[in-house]
């Protein structure tokens, strides 16, 4: 039995800082993937949403929230969080239920309200939550980024030139992305001459937070051929898995890394964890990928997903950067939706807004912004404490 | 000076001597260290022991890497006014192995920092409250040719 779902159905509302409560994203997405699949929404079946822990009460029930917006059905909700990997996890709740026979088309939907500024902690005195230990002691999400990133310096010479290099790929074609908020060109220059954030990496090496929605419809793959869509791309694979004891590197919110004094234990990242478990689950390798969505929270991080995802190997990211292969026309291009750079971060809508970028590549839609010939799309995601989400689509 | 009595930030986390150390914990049964100490269950996916020994961690590493903050971080932080950037530093640790991060003292910045320099750890204030002064781990430069040998 194929483990395959089809992808009927993809739409999002721009991202932006509009200030707008987060359901009212949600709802512009969900119609515009709805409107995209061509089925009404009384169809739908289960509601799958990614929450947001920013927007109260409506945000940890984001399924029923969006379902309740759209109006009662009498469909069935889930509501699934894992930080950045929301929507994929969220995507995986409706894979499974259709997978088991239990509804034949989902909708598949995040949406967030970001603040400004830095991603703060809870509140109160609470030394028991790493996450509010390490912002208590001072340490933000860019000192994660900014200590991968000088790494890469060190073991790989990776340099500021490539870092700044990675922005200005993104932002170039970022800006014939109508649905991205950052949509002007930047040169290597701007990018120098924006502030020090966390040396080695400056203000525009460092993705924002946004508002932003993004949607999917899904279905069986009997479904899309009843309705003359048996040519739809299919998600071939979701990898959740986590990393392996004891994990050597420090990730967020974590103030300190496992320990691998004990004997016999073997580690891997969770970057490198996820993507091997996507491709064996596809039966695809590494060399049938066409282009890539990944993560980057910071222009250094791009360049170690592409390592994580075997697009190249360990450490020669940059050299491929350098000459143009990961850009669009190049051999596996990167971030062609114009990647976090260009969007800003809405948490429980990115990993759905990836999957959206591959379906518009993989139908041929996707404009100014084709890749060409794209057949099969791989996404990569950052959770937190180290989890994280791959998806991938192919037609 | 302040007469106000030094406290730690976050109580337990280390020792309040000249040379301080951070309080871990180790696993009895597969010897897997933990910081922040970890009493209930350990995490090396091959051993369920619940006997926990508290330990003090090395006091001394290498760097892992580093960065700074040039902008404030929210609260819970606690910034002095007008803010001072200050480093960060990942020290991996030897005998644990395991990479712990923690500010850097103060004055000393990213340019005087290298991945692989030995480092040690001091107490430092956090932040000033009207009681007390808050104090916490940072890390600090040894001078060349002091890294101990036995990495404790």
């Amino acid at each position: 039995m194929s483990k395959e779902i089809a992808i009927i159905g993809a739409g999002m509302h721009p991202w932006g800082k509009w200030g707008h409560n987060f359901v009212q994203y949600g709802v512009a997405a969900a119609r515009e993937a709805l409107a995209d699949a061509g089925i009404p929404w009384q169809d739908i079946r289960f509601v799958s949403g990614g929450a947001t822990v920013r927007c109260g009460y409506p945000g940890y029930v984001a399924g029923a929230t969006f379902a309740q917006a759209l109006g009662w059905q009498g469909a069935e909700v889930n509501t699934s969080y894992a930080a950045c990997a929301s929507g994929s996890q969220a995507l995986a709740a409706a894979r499974n239920k259709i997978l088991a026979g239990e509804c034949e088309v989902a909708l598949v939907v995040g949406a967030d309200t970001t603040p400004k500024g830095f991603l703060a902690p809870a509140g109160g005195y609470r030394p028991e939550d790493p996450d509010w230990v390490r912002f208590y002691l001072g340490i933000t999400n860019p000192t994660y980024f900014a200590l991968y990133a000088r790494r890469r310096m060190d073991v790989y010479g990776d340099t500021l030139e490539d870092f700044a290099a990675v922005k200005v790929k993104n932002s170039r074609i970022g800006a014939k992305n109508p649905r991205a908020r950052y949509r002007k060109c930047f040169s290597a220059e701007d990018v120098a001459a924006s502030a020090m954030v966390a040396d080695p990496l400056r203000l525009m090496d460092i993705c924002a937070t946004s508002d932003g929605g993004a949607a999917l419809i899904v279905c069986s793959l009997e479904y899309a051929r009843r309705i003359g869509k048996a040519d739809a791309p299919r998600v071939a694979a979701i990898s959740t898995v986590t990393p392996t004891f004891a994990s050597g590197v420090v990730e967020m919110p974590d103030i300190a890394t496992d320990s691998a004094a004990a004997a016999g234990v073997e580690a891997l990242s969770y970057r490198s964890s996820i993507p091997l478990k996507a491709y064996e689950e596809a039966g695809i390798g590494p060399e049938d990928i066409s282009l890539a969505e990944v993560y980057d929270l910071s222009t250094a991080l791009e360049l170690d997903w592409i390592e994580d995802l075997k697009l190249t190997p360990r450490g020669e990211a940059a050299a491929w950067l350098r000459k143009g292969d990961t850009a669009l026309g190049g051999r596996i291009p990167v971030n062609v939706s114009g990647g976090l750079a260009c969007f800003g971060e809405a948490v429980p809508a990115q990993a759905i807004a990836q999957v959206c970028e591959l379906t518009w590549q993989l139908r041929g839609e996707a404009g100014d912004r084709q890749v060409k010939g794209a057949r099969v799309g791989i996404t990569a995601n950052q959770g937190l404490f180290g989890h994280g989400s791959s998806v991938i689509v192919k037609r | 000076m302040s007469n106000k009595p030094l406290v730690p930030a976050i109580d337990g986390w280390h020792t309040m001597d000249a040379k301080p150390h951070l309080i871990g914990s180790q696993c009895s049964d597969c010897g897997t260290y933990f910081f922040p100490a970890q009493y209930q269950y350990c995490r090396n996916p091959a051993c369920d022991s619940t006997d926990f020994l508290e330990v003090q961690l090395s006091r001394t590493g290498h760097i892992w890497s580093y960065t700074n903050a040039c902008y404030k971080p929210p609260a819970p932080f606690v910034a002095a006014e007008p803010f001072e950037p200050y480093a960060i530093a990942g020290v991996q640790l030897e005998r644990e192995q395991m990479v712990v991060l923690g500010q850097v003292v103060t004055g000393t910045g990213v340019e005087d920092l290298k991945v692989g320099m030995p480092m040690e750890l001091v107490l430092e204030t956090l932040h000033e409250t009207d009681d007390d002064i808050k104090v916490t781990w940072k890390w600090r430069p040894l001078p060349a040719g002091t890294y101990p040998e036995t990495g404790a």
